[in-house]
């Protein structure tokens, strides 16, 4: 399911983790802090990460907006007791697949160039945005992936 | 020498931590104890049953036939959002994997700075300021993460869950983010179908008694005298119910936040996530987003059961993405953490090698003697985690404080 696995895998491992938390000073709507952190300094330029993470908040901003749409989605789906959901794809849903898509197409272009792979916050609960970053080694270890445990003793 | 590696897939729902049960698959999930749901389905479902055996014929005849109809229509509404209730996620958060767990501990002890030597360490709690609000995020040592706003801790299922409302035992789930607008419309959906059958009752009795006497209606309808009880009953509890959450959507409250007096006005204490319009607020826990499950049940996990090995097997599938307590353990060499996964029939409780803290902390632990209606309660001291536990720390002091 992972693609970024096929490109890392041959001669990386996993050095550290970066957990990028949710900003709760807008209430409880997803978003995460833009705030760039130490460990990425010398990985990747403020901006691009800063990019990345205010594009996911505007995806989610966009999939929890309150308005005509939810509204009327809202009420369709409770004049059919919500059974329409079995044959339709909520609006969330499909932001959730165009967020997973903008991920693995960040991860080809930018981060995984740079060593670095993001994990999709809902496989982390929407609480963190997991940023694995891989020390080129040179060796025959196998990358475990960013959701597996850390590769020290994966060797 | 080669190693025979025999993959066994498993959905991830059969490695969940928290005490819930699956059924279909992972497609419904439920709380452990369901009798009482049990008994309520068998009471709508019974009650309903006699209304359209023993009244709806005459109604129908004599009335309209439009009476069961609606009937019907309102029974089979009840009982979807019963089921949708009582069925889906109610917006559990998963465990912190142990990576998460120990960058917030990092996190936790650069805060703390130094503590003196028999000193206690500062409360875990961050302060998060929404809408000119300070709230305050409380640690949950079983889920190892700082619970989000208006999040708790269930401890009859024994997960942090979203928007956590309260845990009710009738419809054998919590009731959270996910499914509070299910739980709401089924009691007023059960409300006006309590109202509906109890006035067609006494319609009927009136209506029969007229041309056959009063007794004799009933011996011709004994099932009357049993729904009008049932209805009775149900009108004050489900009634009141809704008028209560009814009160609390205006408001943009939880259950549990309404209980613990958070928003109560005291110390000017306002609730930040009420729009201070009635109608806004209503619309936002009603027809607000659908929120997905972030609970992972149906996906596939590979577990390895490795029957030989090579020097260096680097096991290509560990049990990954999975909070068994066996990943939580950095030090096993990988092979060992297989064998271990292999040897798990049940996903257990994150817990590691008992220290002296940790069994003095479950010997003075009291904290899971929860009543039915349990309501949103810290899960202190019952579950130690690895690297800190509540009774060292001041935290917990306070939160029983409260």
């Amino acid at each position: 399911m992972k693609p970024t696995n096929n490109i890392l895998r041959h001669s990386a491992s996993l050095a550290n983790k970066v957990f990028i938390q949710r900003d709760y000073s807008e209430g409880t709507t997803c978003k995460f802090q833009t705030k760039f952190p130490i460990e990425l300094e010398s990985r990747i330029e403020r901006t691009l990460f800063e990019d990345t993470v205010k594009t996911l908040n505007n995806f989610y901003a966009e999939a929890e907006k309150i308005g005509g749409q939810s509204y009327l989605e809202g009420c369709l789906a409770c004049t059919t007791a919500y059974l329409i959901f079995l044959c339709i794809e909520t609006r969330y849903e499909k932001v959730l697949k165009k967020i997973a898509n903008y991920i693995q197409e960040q991860n080809e272009k930018i981060y995984a160039p740079r060593g670095l792979v993001i994990t999709d916050p809902i496989e982390r609960g929407m609480r963190v945005i997991e940023i694995s970053i891989y020390e080129d080694r040179g060796s025959c270890g196998s990358s475990s992936g960013s959701s597996s445990v850390s590769g020290s003793t994966a060797r | 020498m080669s190693a025979v590696m025999i993959t066994r897939k498993v959905r991830k729902w059969e490695k969940l931590p928290g005490k819930n049960t699956f059924c279909c698959d992972g497609r419904v999930m439920m709380a452990r104890q369901k009798g009482v749901f049990y008994l309520t389905l068998f009471l709508i479902v019974g009650t309903c049953a006699l209304f359209f055996a023993f009244e709806c014929p005459y109604l129908a005849v004599h009335l309209s036939p439009t009476i069961p109809v609606f009937a019907a229509l309102l029974f089979l509404f009840v009982l979807a959002m019963l089921l949708r209730t009582s069925f889906s996620d109610p917006g559990v958060l998963p465990r912190a994997l142990p990576e998460e767990a120990s960058f917030i501990e990092m996190e936790i002890e650069a805060a703390n700075g130094n503590v003196p030597a028999g000193q206690r360490p500062p409360p875990r709690i961050r302060n998060v300021e929404i809408n000119n609000q300070i709230v305050k995020l409380k640690y949950c040592y079983t889920c190892k993460i700082f619970r989000p706003p208006r999040a708790s801790h269930c401890s009859i299922c024994d997960n942090c869950v979203d928007r956590f409302d309260h845990h009710c035992p009738w419809v054998g789930n919590c009731v959270g983010k996910r499914n509070y607008r299910y739980f709401y419309l089924f009691t007023l959906s059960l409300s006006l179908l309590t109202i509906y059958i109890f006035t067609f009752n006494i319609v009927h009795v009136v209506m029969r008694s007229v041309d056959n006497g009063f007794l004799n209606t009933l011996k011709e309808t004994p099932g009357t005298v049993l729904e009008v009880l049932v209805c009775f009953f149900t009108l004050w509890s489900v009634v009141g119910l809704t008028g209560f959450h009814t009160y609390l959507i205006s408001l943009n409250q939880t259950t549990n936040e309404d209980i613990k007096g958070s928003w109560s006005g005291k110390n000017r204490v306002q609730n930040p996530y009420s729009h201070k319009n009635m109608i806004k607020n209503c619309c936002e826990v009603l027809c607000g987003p659908t929120y997905p499950s972030v609970l992972d049940r149906r996906g596939l996990m590979q577990l390895s059961p490795v029957s030989e090995f090579s020097a260096n097997d680097t096991d290509a599938s560990p049990c990954s993405s999975s909070t068994d307590s066996s990943n939580s353990s950095k030090t096993l060499p990988s092979t060992k953490r297989a064998i271990l996964c292999l040897h798990k029939p049940r996903p257990p409780p994150i817990r590691n090698n008992p220290t002296s803290d940790d069994l003095k902390a479950s010997i003075t632990d009291t904290a899971h003697t929860s009543p039915a209606h349990s309501q949103a309660e810290e899960s202190s001291a019952a579950k130690t985690p690895p690297l800190a536990t509540p009774e060292t720390d001041a935290e917990a002091s306070v939160a029983k404080s409260h």
